[in-house]
């Protein structure tokens, strides 16, 4: 099995607030990873350090057999290789969903317009979001803005795609399309590591589940073992206050 | 949005019917009342002016017929001069200020002595008033004998103009860099794109959208500030006006000149004010009392 990421003791503080402190995994090719924990215990941090958005403190980041946390590597061409998904969609207003989809494919990868938006096309169709493609995301729900996002961060076919939270900020009933998408990321073999709230989707979708207490990885394992039977105490506190 | 089309079949009744013709009288009666003020007030005014003692004299001093006939062709000769002027410095303007105004996002301290010489430049041009500008610009550079002709009056006063204008919108374009949400720029950037396409690609064009009014309005000042380059002897309308002004011993040249500055800014000023009011309804729908 390949191993995509590798995190190796990493340490993140803000000032005098530790918020990573020695964080170890591995995650394998088409592997998904749910990182679960309370507000503040560093999923979203943790998040970023990977695409390199916050620089750590100390520890390494491996991707497949590039160490990205050496300052020598170009940090545009890593991130064109992660895809990112944001708590808040991030869509760009000025542009219509489609020049979303597809601005990193011409901007970064250098692929002509009219086959970026070939590919664009389709990738917007499969999602059921052809007939918004000339559209801006000012006019899209919040479900049909998060599932353009998504479209956007796979367009350039990432090796890694990491979610942030990308539920948190719908509605209810708009929650299950984008889960949806997601399940079927996860069909076609994408890598993911993602942050949530949704204990109920980590333990469909997640082929392990980490919780994050302070900064540390407490417990982790397969769905049915840290959902069924949590070794660590602290992780049943967690679960019980989700479940109750 | 669907409901629309019920709307239009469906009467309305005969209440709403009522509270819409009382809108409409009242409505009339406002217009009445704000044309026949208006009115009322001009009148009084022009009445005050006219009874006063030295009217007859400003009346043939400053609004001669002949006069603003016979000086017209040479002032709105002067004037094209000016418009030349224009449209190179307001060029010249928008991309100096989008550089200096992106010099000063730069971080890091490898960017320190940019950042520094680019801060240093706004405060300066900001504070001088444009007039010393165009008499240090004007004079100080042919003094420095960087050529062997004689550089022109007009190119002169575009370099002053588009020095002092720069420091002022590049301001405006940096109050709508920062504008744009830091979220954008981690969208653009977790995508791979780089620092300069992030700002070009992402957050250039939505910082235009939000600066647009306050661009237009310096573009007004721009357009009456031209005038000023009259000082570097160049004959422009200002300078046409004066020439005139001084053969008829007459001051109507200068109203011709300063009619013409105005009409060149109508146009624009009602743009601005109908840019921002489409800007405004269209970010605050719902949000606007009646």
């Amino acid at each position: 099995m390949t191993t995509v990421l590798k995190l190796d003791n990493i340490h993140k503080a803000f000032g005098e607030v530790e918020v990573l402190r020695g964080i170890d995994l591995e995650v394998a090719e088409h592997e998904v990873v749910a990182l679960i924990g309370a507000s503040g215990s560093g999923k979203s941090t943790l998040l970023r350090t990977i695409n390199l958005l916050e620089r750590v403190d100390d520890g390494q980041v491996w991707l497949r057999d590039s160490d990205i946390s050496d300052p020598r590597v170009k940090a545009d061409a890593v991130r064109a290789r992660i895809g990112v998904v944001f708590q808040q969609f991030n869509l760009f207003p000025h542009l219509t969903v489609l020049d979303n989809v597809t601005l990193a494919s011409r901007q970064v990868l250098g692929i002509s317009r009219t086959a970026a938006d070939k590919r664009g096309i389709e990738l917007l169709t499969r999602i059921g979001l052809a007939d918004k493609a000339r559209v801006y995301p000012d006019r899209l729900s919040g479900g049909q803005q998060q599932r353009a996002a998504i479209a956007r961060a796979i367009a350039t076919e990432p090796e890694l795609l990491l979610l942030d939270e990308i539920t948190s900020a719908l509605d209810p009933e708009l929650v299950g399309e984008v889960l949806d998408l997601v399940r079927e990321l996860k069909a076609d073999g994408t890598t993911i590591v993602m942050a949530t709230h949704e204990m109920a989707f980590a333990r469909d979708v997640a082929d392990r589940v980490v919780f994050l207490d302070k900064g540390v990885i407490e417990e982790q394992g397969p769905p049915a073992q840290l959902f069924g039977a949590p070794q660590k105490a602290r992780t049943r506190e967690f679960l019980a206050r989700f479940s109750g | 949005m669907t409901s629309r089309s019920n709307d239009e079949a469906r009467q309305p009744s005969s209440i709403e019917l009522g509270r819409r013709a009382f809108r409409r009288r009242q409505n009339s009666r406002s217009v009445l009342l704000s044309v026949a003020s208006t009115l009322v007030f001009a009148v009084v005014v022009w009445i005050t002016i006219v009874n006063t003692p030295g009217w007859a004299r400003v009346q043939k001093t400053f609004f001669d017929p002949e006069v603003f006939v016979s000086s017209l062709p040479r002032v709105a000769e002067g004037f094209v001069l000016n418009l030349r002027v224009l449209f190179f410095a307001v060029i010249a303007v928008f991309i100096f200020s989008i550089l200096i105004a992106l010099l000063r996002t730069l971080r890091g301290p490898v960017f320190f002595p940019v950042r520094a010489l680019a801060a240093g430049y706004t405060d300066l041009f900001r504070g001088i008033p444009l007039i010393i500008v165009l008499y240090l610009v004007g004079f100080g550079i042919p003094g420095l004998r960087l050529t062997e002709t004689r550089i022109p009056a007009e190119v002169l006063g575009i370099i002053a103009l588009t020095l002092t204008y720069s420091a002022y919108v590049s301001e405006v374009w940096r109050a709508g860099i920062e504008a744009v949400h830091p979220s954008q720029i981690q969208a653009a950037r977790s995508l791979g794109l780089s620092h300069t396409k992030t700002m070009r690609l992402v957050v250039l064009p939505q910082a235009l959208r939000k600066v647009t009014p306050a661009l237009m309005n310096d573009f007004i000042s721009m357009q009456k500030d031209v005038g000023l380059i009259s000082v570097l002897g160049a004959v422009d309308a200002v300078r046409a006006a004066q020439i005139e002004t001084s053969q008829a011993f007459n001051f109507t040249p200068y109203v011709v000149a300063g009619l013409l500055f105005v009409l060149l800014a109508l146009p624009m000023i009602r743009l601005t004010d109908w840019y921002t009011a489409r800007l405004r309804g269209r970010e605050q729908v719902g949000s606007i009392v009646v």
